[in-house]
């Protein structure tokens, strides 16, 4: 589905991620884990078309999209839910919503599913979404990117900085939209447990370089642990 | 009580004035933070272009109304020109773009001075605008002042309802709050800066249109505007349209009573200091948001 390849990226000619390749299996979740600073959200906003690499490829369905800018990757069926519960702040819930919307073909279907998906985005449309709680607007985050119907969804630590009771619901959810079937994943998380349940393929990044890498299940957690070091 | 109402109307139509030729600013300066020192020169386009449709439409009042969808997209193209031409280019460098604008304002208005002359030029005014409205109580409003004041309400009212309720609208302010959220919502933000500078400065072109009423066309007008406008924007609050239309009828009320208490040019230099006195107290303006490059 996605597929990276020895990619080198960063800001002003230094560069976070040195030499990265990695890969989401079509219908599949992987994550990426790794200590702050190691490159993670670097390498989704390369994914995302946020950042152009100064080497390495980035392919989508076979195709190369690695100078593809950002609002085409969305037509091609990618979505990105950035880290920090980002939104419209001066733009209702519904607004947020609307946009992805407009101009889409069902897209007021695609919004009443989202909404059914998060339910607890429904309360809150009318409410400018900079007043919301952080878990309110991390739920309305994940729904505005659901509602470009997505095959690869883009998650940068979607459960950071929220309440526990929310993380939960959260985590329900991104489980549930794997489950289905026709969405692939690429998450990044801190939440080691969360991260393994969810994922099929695991990817250990530190200092930009992937330095381990192996199959999602039960083993896998006493290994990241011990490429992490906690 | 004649003499104060007539004073507060005059007030009331400076601002409507301001309001016009500031309107498209708070667009491309307000929302998307790019000093364009050539607005002025867009509504200069707007006024010549009353001026060109009335050597092809006799009829004043026609050709008025002719006139101001023409002048909107005469303006509103140069807009496009621009900011596809240089403005592109400049975004995260407010100094560049304000010395390249302002060197394509003394161009747009030597090429004013070649095609049209040097000296101003006359527009004829339709009757029904020529005189007073009378009102009960030997009161009576001059009919240009009042048309110029609904004009600037249409447009304000035709822009918020834009903003707030289109999907343009909505992109617009998404790609204002946040660009790169905005570009992975499938939003093509390119596109959508090109459209707001249309907008803006087809603001401009109405603005030019309305001008065309009370002042003379004359190649240097666009100069002696845009500080205005500029003033409105800036303290009103960067960003904010709601700012932008207090300013400008707060500054032309008090625009009014200066000029009744002193001179024209004494009233100006008073509300200038007034201004600059409130930004001390207020830096920020009469309403805040966070806009790209600026504040």
């Amino acid at each position: 589905m996605l597929t990276i390849d020895n990619l080198v990226a960063g800001y002003d000619r230094s560069p976070v991620l040195h030499d990265v390749s990695l890969t989401v299996p079509a219908d599949g979740v992987a994550t990426v884990l790794g200590h702050n600073g190691a490159g993670k959200s670097t390498l989704l906003r390369v994914a995302a078309g946020l950042l152009k690499p100064s080497r390495g490829t980035v392919r989508f369905d076979g195709e190369d999209i690695t100078r593809l800018p950002a609002h085409k990757r969305v037509a091609r069926g990618m979505a990105y839910v950035p880290q920090g519960q980002q939104c419209f702040p001066h733009l209702t819930a519904l607004e947020n919503l609307q946009l992805v919307a407009d101009g889409r073909r069902e897209g007021r279907a695609a919004l009443d599913e989202a909404l059914d998906l998060f339910p607890a985005v429904r309360e809150t449309l009318e409410r400018r979404a900079g007043l919301l709680s952080g878990g309110q607007r991390q739920q309305l985050a994940i729904a505005r990117a659901l509602i470009s119907r997505p095959r690869l969804l883009l998650l940068d630590e979607p459960t950071e900085g929220i309440q526990p009771s929310v993380v939960a619901e959260i985590e329900t959810r991104i489980l549930e939209l794997a489950a289905r079937g026709g969405l692939s994943v690429l998450l990044v998380e801190q939440h080691i447990g969360f991260a393994l349940r969810a994922a099929e393929q695991y990817y250990v990044l530190e200092a930009g370089r992937v330095t381990s890498a192996g199959s999602g299940d039960g083993a896998a957690e006493g290994a990241v642990r011990e490429a992490l070091s906690v | 009580m004649t003499l104060l109402f007539t004073q507060s109307f005059t007030g009331v139509s400076i601002g409507a004035v301001l309001l016009l030729i500031a309107l498209g600013l708070s667009l491309t300066f307000g929302q998307m933070g790019v000093i364009n020192m050539a607005h002025g020169e867009f509504i200069m386009a707007g006024a010549y272009t009353v001026y060109v449709v009335q050597k092809g439409i006799s009829g004043a009042g026609t050709s008025l109304f002719v006139a101001l969808p023409v002048a909107f997209l005469v303006a509103g193209a140069m807009g496009v020109l621009l900011e596809w031409l240089l403005i592109r280019r400049l975004y995260a460098r407010p100094l560049d773009t304000l010395l390249v604008t302002w060197g394509v304002s003394l161009v747009l208005q030597q090429l004013a001075r070649d095609i049209f002359g040097a000296p101003n030029v006359q527009t004829a005014a339709p009757s029904w605008l020529t005189g007073a409205v009378p009102l009960p109580g030997d009161l009576a409003l001059p009919a240009s002042r009042l048309f110029i004041l609904i004009l600037a309400l249409a447009a304000i009212g035709a822009l918020a309802a834009t903003m707030r309720l289109t999907p343009l609208g909505r992109r617009i302010r998404a790609v204002v709050q946040n660009r790169d959220l905005a570009k992975v919502s499938g939003i093509p933000t390119a596109t959508v800066d090109r459209l707001t500078f249309f907008i803006g400065s087809g603001l401009a072109g109405v603005a030019g249109v309305a001008l065309t009423l009370v002042g003379p066309i004359g190649p240097a007008m666009g100069t002696n505007l845009i500080i205005d406008a500029f003033l409105v924007v800036v303290a009103g609050g960067i960003g904010r349209l709601r700012g932008a239309v207090i300013t400008a009828f707060a500054l032309g009320l008090l625009q009014a009573v200066f000029e009744y208490a002193t001179t024209v040019s004494t009233a100006k230099v008073l509300v200038l200091a007034g201004v600059v006195l409130y930004l001390q107290w207020r830096p920020q303006g009469l309403f805040t948001l966070r806009t790209r490059s600026l504040a």
